[in-house]
This record gives C-alpha cells, sequence and structure tokens, in this order.
C-alpha cells in the first residue's frame, strides 16, 4: 500500500502512543515494572470507568473546566486589548513591556502563595492563576503580531481614513490574528498546567486536587486517570483551537 | 499634510519651494530641495527619476503620510465631500486578510458611504479590472496583476480630488505591466482625474503622461518637464510603434543618464 507523506505521519502519529501502550501493559503484567508505582493501562482505564460512573470524574472535571473557562476570560481579554495597544502605540508599548519583560520569568507557580493570600481559598484564587497563565503568552504574542504587520498596511488605512477604532478592527486585530492564535495556543497550556497546580493546594474539587488527593490515599491508579484526563484536554484544546483558526482566518495559504 | 489652499484656476495641486530633511545619523538628509511644480486639473503628471531622488517622498507628502519641511504643497479641493487623495502603493497593499470585494471596498466602508453606494460602485470598479469573479477570493489566491488590480479599484472607488500612484506596476513582469498600463488608461479616460504617478520606467512615463517631470539624484529636484504631446485616448501598442514615441524615450533619457550615474556613485561612495 502506497501512503501520501502525510498519511504516513498521521499513522505514525498515532502508532507511537499505542506502540508505547502496549510495551507498558505487557511489562506490568510480567511484573518487569512495579505495578504499584506504574499500574497497567488497563487498570488504569477500569479506574477511569469507575470514577465516571461514580460521578467523581464529572464533577471534577467540570470544577476544573469552568476555572479554566474564567481564567482564560479574565486573562486572555486584558492581554489582547492590552497588547494590541501595545503594537500600535510606542508610549503604551514603553510603559507595560519593561513591567511584562520583568514579571514574565517568574515562576506562576512561585505566586500561587501570594494569590492564595490576596484571593483566599476559593474559586478566585483558581481563577486568578489561570489567567496569569493565558495573560503572558497572549500579551507577548499579541504585541509581537502587530508589530509584524506590514507598515504599508497601517499607511494604507491613515490614507484611506481609517480612525483609530477601524485601524484596531480592520488592521491590527485581523493582522495579528495568526500569532494571537498562537498566544492563545500556548497560553491554554499553561492554563491546564496551572490549574492543576493550583487546585493540589486548599481546593475541594477539580482535577488537581483528584490526583492531590489520590496521592494521600495512594490510589495510584486514579492518580493516572487525573494524568490521563489533563493529557486528554491538553490534546482537545489544541484540536479545537486549531479548527477555530481554520475557520477565523480563511485567509491563511495551507501548504 | 497636503493642506487644502488657493490655488489658481486651473492648477489642481500647487507645490511651492517644497523641502524635506530626514535626520539620520550621520545628519540630516535632504531627499527634496525645493520643488516647485504646478499640475493641472485633470492631468496625468508623471514623475521620473532615480532611485532615492525622494520621488516617494514628494507623493507621500502629498498623500498627507508625511510632513513638509518648508514650502507647501496643497490639493485644490472642487468638492468637500470627496476625499482629497487616494494613493496606489509601491509593492503589496492590498490586506490579506479580506477579500477582493472588501478590499475593493475598504476606502468606502472608512468613509461611512451608504451599502447601495458601495454595492454599486466597488462592483463598477471590480468589473473594469476585470475582477468581479474573483470577488470572494483572497490576496493569496491572486497573482501579483491582479493584486495591483484591486489596489487601482480601490482608489478609484473612493473617487478622489487626486490619485496618487508610487511605482503600482514596478513589481510585475513586462507583459502584465502593459495590460495594466492599458486598462489603468481606460479606467482612466472615464472621468480624467488629476493623476500624479511616479515610475522609474521612462517607457511607463512616456506612455501614460500628459507631462513627464524628471527629478534628480539626491537631493531631489527638478531636472526637467516634459510635454508628452501624443493624443488620447492611448493605445498602449500603438503608441510605441510610432517614430516619435522612441524620440520622446531617447530624449528624457538623456535627461536621466547623468542622474542615474550619478545615482549610482553616490551609492558606491556610501558603501552601499
Amino acid at each position: 500500500m502506497i501512503l501520501s507523506p502525510r498519511a504516513r505521519e498521521r499513522l505514525i502519529g498515532l502508532a507511537s502512543p499505542v506502540l508505547l501502550l502496549l510495551l507498558w501493559e505487557g511489562f506490568a503484567r510480567l511484573g518487569w515494572i512495579d505495578q504499584r508505582f506504574f499500574p497497567a493501562p488497563s487498570s488504569i482505564i477500569a479506574a477511569l470507568v469507575h470514577l465516571s460512573r461514580s460521578g467523581e470524574l464529572w464533577a471534577n472535571l467540570s470544577a476544573s473546566l469552568v476555572r479554566l473557562f474564567w481564567g482564560a476570560l479574565l486573562g486572555g481579554v486584558p492581554a489582547l486589548a492590552l497588547g494590541l495597544a501595545m503594537g500600535l502605540y510606542r508610549p503604551v508599548r514603553a510603559i507595560v513591556d519593561p513591567l511584562v519583560a520583568a514579571t514574565y520569568p517568574i515562576p506562576k507557580s512561585a505566586i500561587l502563595p501570594l494569590v492564595l493570600l490576596v484571593f483566599g481559598l476559593g474559586e478566585a484564587s483558581k481563577v486568578v492563576m489561570v489567567a496569569l497563565g493565558v495573560f503572558y503568552p497572549m500579551i507577548i504574542n499579541t504585541t509581537a503580531g502587530v508589530l509584524e504587520i506590514d507598515r504599508i498596511y497601517l499607511d494604507v488605512g491613515r490614507n484611506f481614513g481609517a480612525g483609530r477604532w477601524q485601524t484596531f478592527r480592520t488592521i491590527a486585530l485581523p493582522g495579528a490574528a495568526p500569532l494571537i492564535m498562537a498566544g492563545m495556543k500556548l497560553g491554554a497550556g499553561l492554563g491546564l498546567i496551572l490549574i492543576a497546580i493550583a487546585e493540589m493546594i486548599g481546593a475541594q474539587s477539580g482535577i488537581g486536587y483528584m490526583i492531590w488527593n489520590a496521592w494521600q490515599l495512594m490510589a495510584v491508579d486514579t492518580m493516572f486517570v487525573g494524568l490521563v484526563v489533563i493529557a486528554l484536554f491538553g490534546f482537545l484544546f489544541t484540536w479545537a483551537l486549531d479548527e477555530l483558526e481554520r475557520w477565523l482566518l480563511p485567509w491563511k495559504a495551507r501548504g | 499634510m497636503a493642506l487644502p489652499d488657493l490655488v489658481p484656476a486651473s492648477a489642481k495641486i500647487t507645490i511651492a519651494g517644497l523641502t524635506k530633511t530626514f535626520p539620520t545619523r550621520s545628519g540630516p538628509f535632504v531627499a527634496l530641495d525645493g520643488i516647485s511644480l504646478d499640475i493641472e486639473r485633470g492631468s496625468f503628471c508623471t514623475i521620473v527619476g532615480p532611485s532615492g531622488c525622494g520621488k516617494t517622498t514628494l507623493l507621500r507628502i502629498l498623500a498627507g503620510l508625511e510632513t513638509a519641511g518648508a514650502g507647501r504643497a496643497a490639493i485644490a479641493v472642487d468638492d468637500p465631500t470627496k476625499p482629497l487623495n487616494a494613493m496606489v502603493f509601491q509593492g503589496e497593499s492590498i490586506f490579506p486578510w479580506m477579500t477582493v470585494w472588501n478590499n475593493a471596498a475598504y476606502g468606502l466602508r472608512m468613509r461611512g458611504a451608504s451599502r447601495a453606494h458601495i454595492q454599486e460602485t466597488v462592483g463598477h470598479y471590480l468589473d473594469r479590472t476585470g475582477l468581479l469573479p474573483f470577488a470572494d477570493r483572497y490576496p493569496y489566491q491572486l497573482s501579483g496583476g491582479m493584486k495591483q488590480r484591486v489596489a487601482i479599484a480601490r482608489a478609484f472607488a473612493t473617487d478622489p480630488e487626486v490619485l496618487l500612484m508610487d511605482e503600482p506596476f514596478s513589481a510585475l513582469d513586462e507583459q502584465n505591466r502593459t495590460l495594466l498600463q492599458e486598462e489603468l488608461l481606460r479606467i482612466w479616460d472615464e472621468d480624467k482625474k488629476t493623476v500624479v504617478f511616479i515610475t522609474h520606467s521612462v517607457d511607463e512615463a512616456v506612455t501614460l503622461g500628459d507631462r513627464i517631470v524628471v527629478m534628480t539624484a539626491h537631493p531631489g529636484h527638478i531636472k526637467s518637464v516634459v510635454e508628452v504631446p501624443f493624443a488620447r485616448p492611448r493605445g498602449v501598442l500603438e503608441l510605441r510603434r510610432d517614430p516619435a514615441y522612441g524620440a520622446l524615450v531617447f530624449r528624457i533619457w538623456g535627461d536621466l543618464r547623468d542622474e542615474v550615474d550619478r545615482a549610482r556613485r553616490q551609492e558606491t561612495e556610501s558603501g552601499e
């Protein structure tokens, strides 16, 4: 059978994780790896089924997703607006750029205690953590996206009498959109990382809580279920954002 | 900015003692040095000059994208409801994120034109440029010649007081360039707008213009102004068969040659 290079890549992409899982399963059954630390994939699936039947998985998952949603909104929208303004106006860039550059390298997980102190143990602190994760890649990418727009398009806008808001809407936003989308993808990944961390401390629900709780109970299967669910959602978000990009940016030539 | 101002009745554009200097690391760079020129209403004025002679700066000042240093450049306003100018830029200037139709409608939309007016005008100019069947395409699906047609349609659609064109065909191959020159002349013949057209091609300047302004190498000033005697409407190919065409091209080349040589020496001296 002759496959196109693309189909072959897809097949390999599918085969490699399957092969790894099969090896894992085999080694676990043969007793070559310690099942207390690395339970066989089949028993993880059994735990997944059990947790979803009991409703525990859904309760935790929906708690995490709601926090992710509000966090993405809280971090993404201001980042987008500020990023566009930074890209278009030098003074805004001069003011905000050093602040972003100075705070960006601080590990967000290191801010968690401060966030807990300020926002308490409730929902707010979790949402803020996600927002912090989404904010930085979004603002950095949006600014870069606007700066990357060829100057000629801004000249065209001026020449045809585009006002400030029209320049935002017809030139800066669509012109920066490809990099904004890349920022969203990065932000989604960081949001997932941070929600898991945030939920491990002082939360009573969420996937992160589920993993932490499983560790305390030595329910290693459940722990792996949590990890698998996070990985799955990482994959789902990327796929959904890719589709969104295809739909929002029909003008990008695709190879 | 090119402000409306008092100008003689026949002149649509008046440029008087226009000077423009840019600050650079190695001191001020004089781009334009005392340009004075009247451009008649409804005439097609072409400007040729060696690269770096400031012809684009001149056009950008007329377009209001650059300020005049000293002197003035004014466009006479005949109809205050019309935009003062519309520019066709050098290189790719249509928005990659808009369809052909939305690109051509851009100027009108920015001016808040009515839906019906946009529909009719954009339809007309896309039809005139042969782009109507491609109205829903995005620029990445178009050839270079089609993209410049969109830019021309966008500029004409706003019905400006004057049309400014900055080497709009310089990136095209010769066959496409000839086709677009013909199309431009045909559309221009409809209502004979005042046009300032910059080019580095003497052939193009003679083919399109009523008058040719030859500019010197840096610092840019006017070397000569040549009237083009050919009748309109002109056919681009027929024109080239006319012996008078060859003679005129030859004459302008004579004016231009020293300037091109000088421009080249300046480049080698500055080590570029």
